[in-house]
Formats: structure tokens, sequence, C-alpha cells
């Protein structure tokens, strides 16, 4: 007991940064566990939406009154964890964006409320185990968990990891990516899409009923939660932002918020760690956008090909974004073929080559601030994977 | 007549971006006023004809299944013995082989169609960058290949196929420096990139097979040879 005690003050003297997680975990490895002790903690992870999942979750808690205490600097396995717990406010819930790897240690040291499980696909080839073992893991794990999953029911593999789970609430948030899961988890059969319902063509494995939906057109933001409709206004663009939302949503009213108020917060985010407000680079206003993988790159293209204004793309291939970068040619950049269009980042050759077999114009300059000066003036937006974004941010903080 | 360029299978073996290596093809067989056909069999259709295949490359799980499908229907050795062309990549050139390793150590009997095998090696997977020197005979001319590798399987070649090329970095079959094996209009590798992308002159080779034309018109490749120049080949 002595040593948590230690390793937390320690932490908190380290004014709960990442390495100072690192350290006291060394000296206590449950120091997780006491943090989190008789604290309604809900987890929050998935392939693509987990950072901005978490920030809207926060939104709505904080809307109706409660302090909580977050991880919202990235840092999402148990280090920053326990920075972020050790630095955050010392009562009310705590929300934690985690690691999709981390989730069956990370239940196991905080027994959650709540854990939100929003898509599984590939995420970093070289690197990451494949996507079905993580599923098998999180299957496993979740078998006996005894919390709330709220789990989407549209993604194949976060329905196989979370079936069996005692309490899930299904919400149907959508998924435009089905290339990852097309083989059954359960059977290996092939699996069926039609109209927003899945099956499997060979055993009894199918998208189950909902107890959550998406029910407004086009831009709306209204949520079927439980069979009481609630709309609301979303200042987070697109689709997927929606389904993230609706996830967040009915993890707030199981962490005892009223829907309306929740409603209301998730109404607040604007921006998501740089993402998605308008920011100044180098004199220019750009929305900023982060896309890690093929199914979070889809994601934004959908939402950019609306917009005429100029688009900037950058590829890194760094330790952080995995080192193979081939992953580009499975996102549909068709479907910008024509627009003109401004590539940057150490990979810049790989992305021009690809968008260039897109029919896209491909204009490659080889530092961020030529750019972003690229002509013709006007709103610009860029889209980078992991450590060009996070580049690119820096500017703007800088 | 159109060329017809078929990918297997991309729902059991897309996992690496190997599907670009047909939409290269298809392209730059477009852009020399060619008509092409791009065909895209799902896992349980029937494999069609076509005069140039690609394989890539997939998990464990999905590659057995690959291999225990084409086995079972036939189609691809049928167009093969008829004269089509084969890309296989990484899963897609081990499980085209005698047999490969699959997950919890089995030997799983592959398609025979080279005389290869793939075993599962004690050593670390190889991934990373790969340069290498080409060495098939029936291939001279092209210039160094570039890619990225990621496969824990080491391919052994017989006596009827030749490397492809060999390693200059990297780690390729893994038994010798050589990388890859070609067999008669089989050419198969661990290269992902996808090895078109980055070896347009491999990609115009397969085509000049596949549409039985000798010199293809040059087109701009200039983006081409930047990433070349970038991966330092």
């Amino acid at each position: 007991m002595s040593a948590i005690n230690g390793a937390s003050r320690l932490t908190r003297r380290g004014s709960g940064t990442v390495a100072g997680g690192r350290v006291a975990l060394r000296i206590a490895p449950d120091l997780l566990a006491h943090l989190t002790a008789g604290r309604n903690v809900a987890l929050v992870s998935g392939t693509n939406g987990k950072t901005t999942t978490t920030a809207l979750l926060v939104a709505a808690l904080k809307h109706s009154g409660y302090f909580v205490a977050t991880n919202d600097t990235g840092a999402n396995m148990p280090p920053g964890h326990v920075a972020a717990v050790s630095r955050g406010e010392r009562f009310g819930p705590v929300v934690l964006e985690t690691d999709e790897a981390y989730i069956p240690k990370v239940l196991g040291e905080t027994s959650p409320k709540v854990v939100v499980l929003l898509n599984l696909s590939r995420d970093q080839l070289d690197r990451t185990s494949e996507v079905r073992m993580l599923a098998e893991r999180w299957r496993e794990a979740l078998s006996s968990f005894q919390g709330a999953v709220v789990a989407n029911a549209d993604d194949p593999l976060v329905v196989f990891a979370t079936e069996q789970a005692p309490n899930v609430i299904w919400v149907g948030a959508g998924s435009a990516w089905t290339l990852d899961a097309v083989g059954c988890p359960l059977c290996d059969g092939q699996l069926h899409h039609d109209e927003g319902d899945w099956r499997c063509s060979t055993c009894m494995f199918r998208r189950p009923s909902v107890a959550v939906a998406l029910v407004g057109e086009g831009n709306e933001f209204s949520v079927d939660l439980k069979g009481t409709v609630h709309s609301g206004v979303l200042a987070l663009p697109g689709a997927f932002n929606r389904a993230n939302a609706a996830m967040a949503l009915t993890a707030a009213e199981v962490l005892g918020c009223d829907p309306k108020m929740a409603m209301e917060g998730l109404g607040t985010v604007s921006s998501v760690a740089g993402r998605y407000g308008t920011s100044t680079l180098f004199g220019r206003k750009v929305q900023l956008l982060l896309a890690k993988n093929p199914a979070g790159w889809s994601a934004l293209l959908d939402l950019v090909k609306a917009e005429s204004c100029s688009l900037t793309l950058a590829l890194n291939a760094r330790v952080a974004d995995g080192f193979d970068p081939s992953w580009i040619w499975d996102v549909d950049f068709e479907q910008l073929s024509g627009r003109k269009v401004v590539v940057t980042g150490d990979r810049r050759f790989d992305l021009a080559v690809r968008l260039h077999y897109a029919g896209l114009k491909v204009f490659v300059v080889d530092s961020l601030e030529a750019a972003i000066a690229a002509p013709p003036e006007g709103p610009m937006t860029f889209i980078g994977n992991y450590t060009a974004f996070r580049e690119a941010n820096d500017q703007v903080l800088s | 007549m159109s060329l017809r360029i078929c990918t297997l299978y991309p729902d059991l073996l897309g996992t690496y971006g190997d599907g670009g290596n047909a939409m290269v093809l298809g392209r730059r067989a477009t852009l020399r006023g060619f008509a092409v056909e791009m065909l895209s069999v799902q896992a349980g259709e029937s494999v069609p004809l076509a005069d140039l295949y690609c394989l890539g490359g997939g998990e464990d799980g999905p590659q057995v299944r690959a291999a225990e499908l084409l086995r079972s229907e036939g189609n691809l050795a049928n167009a093969l013995r008829d004269g089509a062309v084969l890309l296989a990549v990484c899963a897609g050139f081990q499980l085209i082989g005698n047999s490969f390793a699959a997950s919890n150590d089995r030997q799983v009997e592959g398609l025979g169609l080279i005389d290869v095998e793939t075993y599962r090696s004690n050593e670390p997977r190889a991934v990373g960058e790969v340069i290498a020197t080409v060495t098939a005979p029936t291939l001279v001319g092209i210039p160094s290949l570039s890619g990225f590798e990621n496969h824990g399987g080491r391919t052994r070649l017989g006596s009827s196929v030749t490397p492809l090329a060999q390693v200059t970095s990297g780690i390729g079959n893994g038994f010798d420096r050589s990388e890859g094996a070609v067999a008669g209009r089989i050419v198969a590798t661990y290269l992902h990139g996808p090895v078109l992308a980055r070896n347009p002159q491999l990609a115009d080779h397969l085509l000049s097979w596949a549409l039985d034309v000798e010199d293809l018109a040059p087109l701009d490749d200039s983006f081409h040879d930047q990433l070349r120049r970038e991966r330092g080949v």
C-alpha cells in the first residue's frame, strides 16, 4: 500500500506526465486500479474515432454538471491513464480513451461502469497484431464483464468481440468500411451486407437488434435512444461523427446523464485535439483533419468530396504511422478524380503515384509551408496521417 | 477483344494494399489505348477466364481458405495452363507453391502451381524495405526492385523455378539471398508497396506477356521515378 501511495504522490508531483505514469507503474503495477477505485470509469476504444468519442462523452458529462478526469492528450495506454487520473479532477467519472490492445488489461484494472467499442479495422500493417486476434482477445475479456458495453452493431468484428458480454447495448452506428471483416468471425463463411443489415450466409451470426439508432436524415443529428428520439445539432462534421456522438450519448446515459443535457453537451464540441476546427497556419485559414488508416481516410474523403476548397494531403511513414504506407491503395481516392491536390510529407511520392493513378491533378511540394502557400488563395482543408497531422498541428500551436 | 485483369479474392487477400497492382496494370494498359476489363472475384465465386491474374497478401486463416477454394475449383490452374499471366504476392506467393506453413505450425497443401515450399521460421518476421536486383532470365532489363516485405514464412525454391531477384537489402525468400520466384508466366514475390506501383517496368513486362506485344509505348513515369529515387533505387 505504501508503494502505491508513494507512486501516487510521485505521479502527482511529476504533474501527471506519461513518463511519470510509467515510473509510477513500475513501482506500483496496480496503481491504476487504486487511482480509479470507487469512481465511475468509462473506457472508449476502437480503431477510429476514439479520441473524438472520448471528447464527446466528456463534453456530455461536463455539460450535465460532472467533474471529469480524462486523457485528452492522446496518451491512451496505462501510463497515460495513470497520468490523466493523477492530474485530473479528484472526484466524478473517469473517461479513458484506451488503445485497442490494452482493453483486456485496463478492463481488469479499472472495473469500468461502461465500455464503448466503436469499430475494428486495420491500422499500421507492419506492427499491430491482426485485427481478428484483437477481436478474440476482446471477446475473452468481455465474456465475464459485468459493466455495460456500448457496442457498434454495424461492425461484425465488434459484435463478435462483445456478443458474449452479459450486458450489451447495441447501437446502430453504421460502418462505411467493410473490407476487413468480410469473412464471418465465427465460421469464416461469407457475410452479406444489405441496406444496413448484415448476416452470415452459413451460420447464425447476424446483426443484433439495436437499442439505439441514428434516425436523422442528411446532416440532422437525431438518436432513437431506447425508444425515445432525441434531436440536437453537432458542430463536428460527417456521418462518422454522428455515429461517434450516438455512441457517446448512449454511454453518457449509462453514466447517469439526462439525455437532453447530454445532447446539448455533444453540440459544444467543435474541435478535437486540433482537428476539425479552422486554424491559422502560416497565415492561412486551414481546416486540419487526421486520418490514420484506410477506414479513416475513406470517411474523410466522403466529407471533402462535397467541398470545393483547396486540398492538401500529407503522408508520413514514421514509427507512429507504421512503416508501410501500401494501404493508400485501398482508399477510394478515385472519388476525387479530376480534382487538384497538393501532396506533401515524407512519403509524398507514394501518395503522388497513388493519386495520379486515381486521376487527380497532383502537385508535389517538399514542405508543409510550401503546401499551405500553394495557390489558389482561400480556405484549405489539410488531411494528414498521424505524424503528418501532428507536424501541422504543432505549427498552429507554436 | 479487351485485356481482362482479374483480382482474386480481395476479400480474403486484400490486407496489404496489393489491390493496387491490378489498378496499375489496368491504367497502364488503358493509357496505351488497349481496352481493359477489370474483374474481381470474391471468395466463393467462380474464377472467370482472364489474361492476367493478381493474388495479394493476407492473414493465415484467409490464406488457407483461398488455397482451398482455388484448388477445388481449378479455373486458375486451367487458365495458367492456357497461357494466362499470374502475379502472386506474399501470402499469394506462398499458397501457389506445393505447401506452406499456416498457424499452429500446420503445413498446408498449396496449389502446386510453382515448385516452392514455405516453412515457418523461428527467426523474427521479415519486416521492412527491400531492394533487389532482378536476376530472372525472362525479366532481364528490369531495373532493381523496390518494395516492403512483411512475412513470417521462409520459402525454398525447387529446381524448376528461378529466383525473381537477389536482395541487396532486406530478407526476401530467406534461405539464401533470393527474392521471389519466376516459372513461365508466373511471377511471385514477397514485395508489397504495391510492388507494381514501386516498379512500373515490372508491370509493363507482365502487360507485354499478357498482350503478346513486344514494345509498349513509354508513359510519363515521373512520379514513379521520383518515388524510386526516394526509396533508394
